[in-house]
């Protein structure tokens, strides 16, 4: 198979990428060299197999229903690109 | 004193032959002189350096030090240092001053060692050659026109150009292995879990493992001893009673020490047609590094891992799609970059993340969106995990009739800066065969098994689970009976 262009805009719309014309069709080049790579997987009967997500099958573990993180606001906000009183500036969403 | 192994600074350390501030100065000094050239930290912050230092002396002269107390190490920045900045080599946290340390740094933290600075790395860890780094490529010290493979590459240059006695990597298909390989270290990836990825900026998740890079496996086994361990905060990793991983080097085994060790050869990189996926020189010094285990009694079994030759596509699926899920939380709102310029929130996440990141790493946000698509997701994603269940098996199976399995770490030794840039694909086939050990979730090692036209070559040592105290008793055999490990580049002096 092979991307396409308009393939390739949809995608970065979705990760939230801007790419000009000229990276696109560049990009569309590398992707699709990396999916010819991937393709060697599509001939590969896998019926009955379990996937497996990691490498030790674990169960979720549970912990005390307990407040173990400390108040850090100031310092996590410090380093923030916009804050106000507390709060991460963004551009207005709604007018 | 630069040319010991960290259990030698150690001693010298507790002899008090010399301070910590003494020896941490006698690095940064290397530092200042040779990372101009070679590129291989991000950060080093003297004054930060030194008051760990001192601190360290004093705790020694209070009878409280552990084995690495006051020994300097050089930190991947790919872990959170508070107070440090953490860049992971992206322009996207080029401001990034970490609130909080990594499990990993809060555990040598706690053993005393001093942190020498931040090293370069593959941004955000994806790459095999350094130079996807917005922080500029890194120099292999054994020839300077060369890559030091990736994507920890700032901590293997670091190392092998003695501007640290050891340092911290992390692995996602081969990021420990390969850059020891080309630059004639040790390195181990552990088995996944076993150390805690809390404050390790995530790659991959589910393949993600850090573990020590070093001179020898003795040396490895120490840094091991002190990154090892449960951590509540990190949900895949695993509560374990400690280990003591340099249990089995001490002893004194005699003239055959590995007698009765079954070492496994799969016909997928030693078959007649196979070896010709490997350079004939590294293929050489592997041979010959096999003879060797021969003699220390080891004996051959021919196994074979059939699905080894899917791993690489099921890898270019598996860690993509992981990596656009992690790598959505950069998005110029709570750290890191944000665009000067915008119109709207979306433009504002769409421009920062644009020019935040990277094209490598653009590219495998761009796979992963795709293979998680609707439409795309059975195809890929589902049919990348069963191939990886696979390839498992593959692994549970060899391990019933052989101890560890052997094989070359790369394909080739360092190649030229540039070389293979152009070409994703050709790069991701640097790893051939080291990334079917992440999806299994194994532990590996690469050691140095000689030179090929002056530059260095490795030997991968791949273990069942948990059995990371055996492969270093493995490795270290080996580095008793050969001096590959111990040779030093002459372009850094």
């Amino acid at each position: 198979m092979s991307l396409t262009l308009e393939q390739v805009r949809r995608v970065a719309h979705l990760a939230r990428i801007e790419v000009s014309d000229a990276e696109a069709q560049a990009t569309l080049g590398h992707l699709n060299g990396i999916f010819t790579l991937i393709e060697a997987m599509q001939a590969v009967d896998t019926r009955g197999v379990e996937p497996m997500a990691h490498a030790q099958d674990l169960a979720q573990r549970l912990r005390t229903d307990q407040v173990t993180e400390i108040d850090r606001r100031d310092a996590f906000q410090a380093i923030a690109p916009e804050t106000e009183k507390g709060l991460y500036l963004v551009p207005q969403v709604m007018e | 004193m630069i040319t010991r192994s960290v259990s030698e600074l150690s001693q010298a350390l507790a002899s008090r032959e010399i301070s910590s501030v003494e020896l941490t100065q006698l690095y940064l000094e290397r530092i200042a002189r040779h990372n101009p050239q070679i590129n291989a930290f991000i950060t080093v912050a003297p004054e930060k350096s030194l008051a760990q230092a001192k601190a360290a002396d004093a705790l020694r002269a209070a009878g409280q030090a552990t084995p690495l107390t006051g020994i300097p190490l050089a930190q991947k920045d790919i872990f959170c240092t508070k107070g440090w900045l953490t860049t992971c080599g992206s322009r996207m946290l080029g401001n990034f001053v970490s609130p909080y340390d990594a499990k990993v740094i809060e555990q040598f933290n706690a053993a005393g060692a001093v942190i020498l600075g931040k090293t370069n790395m593959d941004e955000f860890a994806m790459g095999s050659s350094n130079e996807t780094s917005y922080y500029g490529a890194v120099k292999n010290p054994w020839d300077l026109s060369r890559v030091p493979g990736g994507s920890s590459g700032g901590s293997a240059a670091a190392v092998a150009a003695l501007l640290a006695p050891a340092a911290t990597g992390t692995d996602t298909g081969g990021s420990i292995r390969q850059p020891a390989a080309l630059c004639n270290l040790t390195g181990l990836k552990p088995t996944y879990g076993v150390v805690s990825r809390y404050g390790m900026i995530a790659f991959a998740s589910s393949l993600d493992q850090a573990g020590p890079m070093a001179h020898s496996a003795q040396d490895c086994a120490l840094l091991l001893n002190t990154m090892a361990g449960f951590d509540e905060r990190d949900s895949t990793s695993l509560d374990r009673p400690p280990e003591d991983y340099s249990r089995e080097l001490s002893t004194n085994a005699g003239g055959k020490p590995l007698a009765g060790l079954r070492i496994g050869l799969p016909r997928e990189f030693f078959g007649e047609a196979e070896r010709s996926g490997c350079s004939p020189e590294v293929m050489q010094l592997v041979d010959a590094a096999i003879a060797q285990y021969r003699e220390l009694g080891a004996e051959l079994v021919d196994i074979s891992l059939p699905n080894m030759k899917l791993s690489v596509p099921a890898y270019y699926v598996i860690a993509p799609a992981e990596a656009s899920s992690n790598l959505s939380r950069f998005d110029g709102v709570r750290y890191g970059y944000r665009a000067p310029d915008y119109d709207d929130l979306n433009d504002m996440y769409a421009k920062s993340r644009a020019q935040g990141f990277g094209a490598e790493v653009k590219r495998r946000i761009l796979i992963g969106a795709y293979v998680l698509s609707h439409g795309y997701y059975d195809a890929y994603y589902l049919q990348a995990q069963r191939i990886r269940r696979l390839i498992a098996n593959d692994f549970v199976a060899a391990f019933k009739v052989c101890d560890v399995i052997l094989g070359p770490t790369s394909p080739s030794t360092a190649f030229k800066l540039g070389e293979r840039a152009a070409d994703p694909v050709q790069m991701y086939l640097s790893d051939i065969y080291t990334i079917a050990v992440n999806l299994a979730g194994l532990p590996g090692m690469s050691i140095p098994c000689g030179f090929a036209s002056g530059l260095p070559a490795g030997l991968q040592l791949i273990g069942d689970y948990f059995s990371e105290a055996k492969l270093l008793n493995v490795a270290h055999r080996y580095q008793q009976a050969s001096t590959w490990h111990q040779q030093r580049p002459q372009a850094v002096d």
